[in-house]
């Protein structure tokens, strides 16, 4: 397989052209080398805190009574609950799930349209596990230079070794996040120890197993790979970014022509760039930033740190890769003041859309009702003639009682004038409740014939518990023959 | 394959030689592992080829049938469901209608049946039609009660089973000759009395003599009815047969007589009893 040019490689085409593309790339190993800086500092308190939350929450307790589980955030998928503290979520209202996922997305375009790629950068489970890895792997086999000279080098014992303790190492960092996956589906404590007891479920091994299989593949194998040919999102944030995102940028202005720099050599008539080439050597996607921006850049600012400590060492100005705008670039270039504008029509809709979203979604966890009921009619038979004239409609009543309470109701049913209610296996028409669950009722509805005056009426089933007060009502209708004029009953 | 087409000025790299509209498009290489994933999956397409059923004339090696996976589904529906239908063979009706879970079972699996094997007659939800009896109404022509659900379910009215409820047919007052035209016509009136329908008082009042001597044996003093007989209530609202004058003249001139069919060989106990509670939620029964 022919290599591709190499975009590193910032000289033109060679007057002899090299040779004709191939049909497949080939994969252009990437050794990252340690860098140490402002924003390498950042990424390793946004990696500890991401890691945090994802090994620490699901040991969150959380009390709600009695035949409940504990844990503060739990998916339970065969109880067909899903926990987040105080709020029990039953799979009817899975919207609410939806308007999470609204409100990320919307407020990943807005982050995007502001400062660039940070979730790609910072926060994205892709780049965190990344970190770790390329973390393990420096540690085990040192840093660029010694593994790139080792990888060309002869295979040997202490080269095996190595590998075989980088990917070991891996392998139970892979382990690790694909045990913690399952913290979140079943009780952590619980599931942990059944999982060494190997008493958990196959659905349990199952999951483990394959985290364990995709960390590992992703995070050690194909790291940059998933940014640049299997993420879609790289494909369409550039529509999210304009010139007045803070993206990483190279100065080039005053960076070229670039060239080696002696020291005591004059700064005159030359670029500030010493074409040192240590923001290709960190970046992890192995890009070059002074080509501007490209698809693969993550926007993780790496290079940033790289070049500020060789320019702080040959004495230029800090910041010729640098969070910027593109158009304060171009200011700068011209010898204008920089100038950011954060309100701008894009980020004015993306705020105003996720205000809208997290103000819908606000009223609707307020409004939500603990206790619903619903009654549904039967529509077979739509009527029953009863031996005395009477009409009798039936009724299924349910109340979904979400609370861990009991509540008890007593039924009562308005809208026509002696009508008379009987649910079944419950005489005296208290509807009693259980915790966590739906109570379904029977309930049959009898209306003499005489107080019918239409074929259909609408009639509301009243729900009130004696105890609080509190009524819930559901509006339904009773049907009865169609009369005929001067018909009698 | 891999000819070496034009190359753009700007990046240097190759185009694919298309043109649309003078925009070029460069090429850009899928990578490899890109290639070797393609052919992962045809190897998994051969591999899943040879172990399950794929093309008419390749059964697989695993020997899986979709048959076989249902069977399996439906087994194992069985087992779950055979712990409720253990507990509600043991357990008396009245004992599985005071356990909200059991009586939920029964009746959706009451429900089941119904729609299976009665609905064809008596509808759905047991809505009846004319000659098949509403099941959700108060009237019951054989008992309403659960154990007289579950002794016509099981023996069926006027069956081929021994313990069939058999009475005696109607006389066909008519086609025998047992009363005239006239007569027939004022027992009508009659029985259009008894539940206070317009009628003529005059006819009614001679039919009532003709109702005395040939109809009161089995609809009783006053027509209201006789279970023992199955002989309906003529003095309600509910009709099987239809409640107006030429529907009533034809049932006392030919006579009517249902048949339901004995369940007690086709189903088992347990679904019996689950369609007896099902029959009796209905309309609450008596």
């Amino acid at each position: 397989m022919v290599a591709m040019p190499k975009r590193r490689d910032l000289e033109p085409p060679a007057a002899p052209q090299p040779p004709a593309s191939p049909l497949y790339a080939g994969r252009l190993r990437v050794y990252p080398r340690k860098v140490s800086g402002l924003w390498r500092t950042v990424k390793w308190g946004v990696l500890a805190v991401c890691l945090a939350l994802y090994y620490l929450v699901a040991w969150l307790r959380w009390d709600r009574g009695p035949n409940a589980p504990d844990q503060a955030f739990l998916i339970d998928m065969a109880g067909r609950r899903a926990y987040f503290l105080d709020l029990e979520i039953w799979p009817q209202e899975v919207y609410y799930i939806t308007g999470l996922l609204i409100l990320a997305a919307v407020g990943l375009f807005l982050a995007t349209s502001l400062f660039g790629r940070v979730w790609c950068g910072y926060t994205c489970p892709q780049t965190v596990w990344t970190d770790i890895f390329m973390l393990v792997e420096r540690w085990i086999e040192g840093d660029r230079n010694i593994r790139i000279r080792r990888d060309k080098g002869p295979t040997t014992a202490t080269k095996i070794g190595l590998k075989l303790a980088k990917h070991g190492v891996w392998l139970l960092i892979a382990f690790a996040t694909g045990g913690a996956w399952v913290w979140y589906f079943n009780d952590a404590p619980t599931v942990t120890r059944q999982f060494f007891a190997g008493e958990a479920g196959t659905g349990v091994y199952f999951f483990v197993g394959l985290f364990t299989a995709t960390t590992y593949m992703l995070a050690g194998w194909a790291r940059e790979q998933v940014c640049t040919y299997m993420c879609p999102w790289p494909r369409f944030q550039a529509a999210m970014l304009d010139e007045q995102s803070i993206i990483v940028t190279y100065e080039a202005w005053r960076g070229e022509p670039r060239g080696k720099h002696k020291a005591g050599d004059s700064w005159e008539g030359r670029g500030d760039c010493v074409a040192c080439n240590q923001c290709v050597a960190v970046c992890p996607t192995g890009i070059d930033i002074r080509d501007g921006q490209q698809l693969e850049c993550i926007g993780c600012g790496l290079c940033v740190d790289a070049c500020n400590a060789v320019m702080a060492k040959v004495g230029r100005p800090a910041n010729l890769i640098a969070f910027d705008t593109l158009a304060n670039q171009k200011a700068a270039a011209a010898g204008a003041p920089r100038h950011f504008t954060v309100i701008r029509p894009r980020t004015i809709i993306y705020a105003s859309v996720l205000a809208v979203v997290s103000l819908v979604m606000l009223a609707a966890f307020l409004m939500r009702a603990t206790v619903e009921v619903t009654v549904l009619r039967d529509r077979a038979p739509l009527f029953v003639t009863l031996s005395d004239g009477g009409v009798r409609n039936n009724y299924t009543l349910k109340i979904l009682n979400k609370t861990r309470d009991t509540p008890r109701y007593v039924l009562s049913v308005e809208g026509i004038g002696d009508l008379q209610a009987a649910a079944e296996g419950a005489d005296d028409l208290v509807l009693a409740t259980r915790p966590d669950s739906v109570a379904t009722y029977r309930v049959h509805l009898t209306a003499p014939g005489t107080r019918l005056s239409a074929e259909s009426t609408d009639v509301t089933f009243v729900l009130r518990d004696p105890a609080t007060g509190a009524t819930l009502r559901h509006r339904s209708v009773f049907i009865g023959p169609r009369l005929q004029p001067g018909e009698r009953r | 394959m891999a000819v070496d087409t034009e190359r753009d000025a700007f990046t240097g790299r190759q185009t694919t030689g298309h043109e649309w509209d003078g925009i070029k498009e460069l090429n850009t290489p899928l990578p490899t592992w890109w290639l070797y994933t393609f052919y992962a999956t045809i190897a998994f397409a051969i591999v899943w080829c040879v172990l399950y059923p794929s093309l008419p004339w390749l059964k697989g090696t695993l020997g899986y049938t979709e048959r076989k996976g249902v069977a399996a589904t439906l087994e194992k529906a069985a087992a779950g469901q055979k712990t409720y239908l253990d507990r509600i063979l043991k357990s008396s009706v009245e004992e599985i209608r005071k356990d909200q879970q059991l009586l939920a079972f029964a009746r959706a699996g009451g429900r089941i049946a119904f729609n299976n094997n009665c609905a064809p007659c008596h509808q759905s939800g047991g809505a009846g039609t004319l000659g098949y009896p509403n099941l959700a109404d108060d009237d019951w022509l054989w008992g309403g009660t659960a154990a007289d659900i579950e002794q016509t379910i099981r023996y069926g009215i006027r069956s081929e089973h021994d313990k069939s409820r058999n009475p005696p047919q109607m006389p066909r007052f008519g086609v025998e000759g047992v009363l005239t035209a006239g007569q027939i016509d004022d027992v009508v009136e009659y029985v259009l009395s008894l539940s206070k329908a317009p009628h003529d008082a005059a006819r009614a009042a001679r039919g009532a003599t003709v109702f005395a001597k040939e109809c009161v044996t089995c609809h009783k003093e006053g027509g209201v009815g006789n279970r023992e007989m199955g002989a309906p209530a003529l003095n309600d609202a509910i009709w099987l047969y239809g409640g107006d004058r030429a529907a009533i003249r034809a049932t006392v001139f030919s006579a009517r007589s249902g048949v339901m069919p004995a369940w007690q060989d086709r189903l088992d106990d347990a679904t019996i009893k689950m369609l007896t509670l099902y029959v009796h939620s209905l309309g609450g029964g008596k």
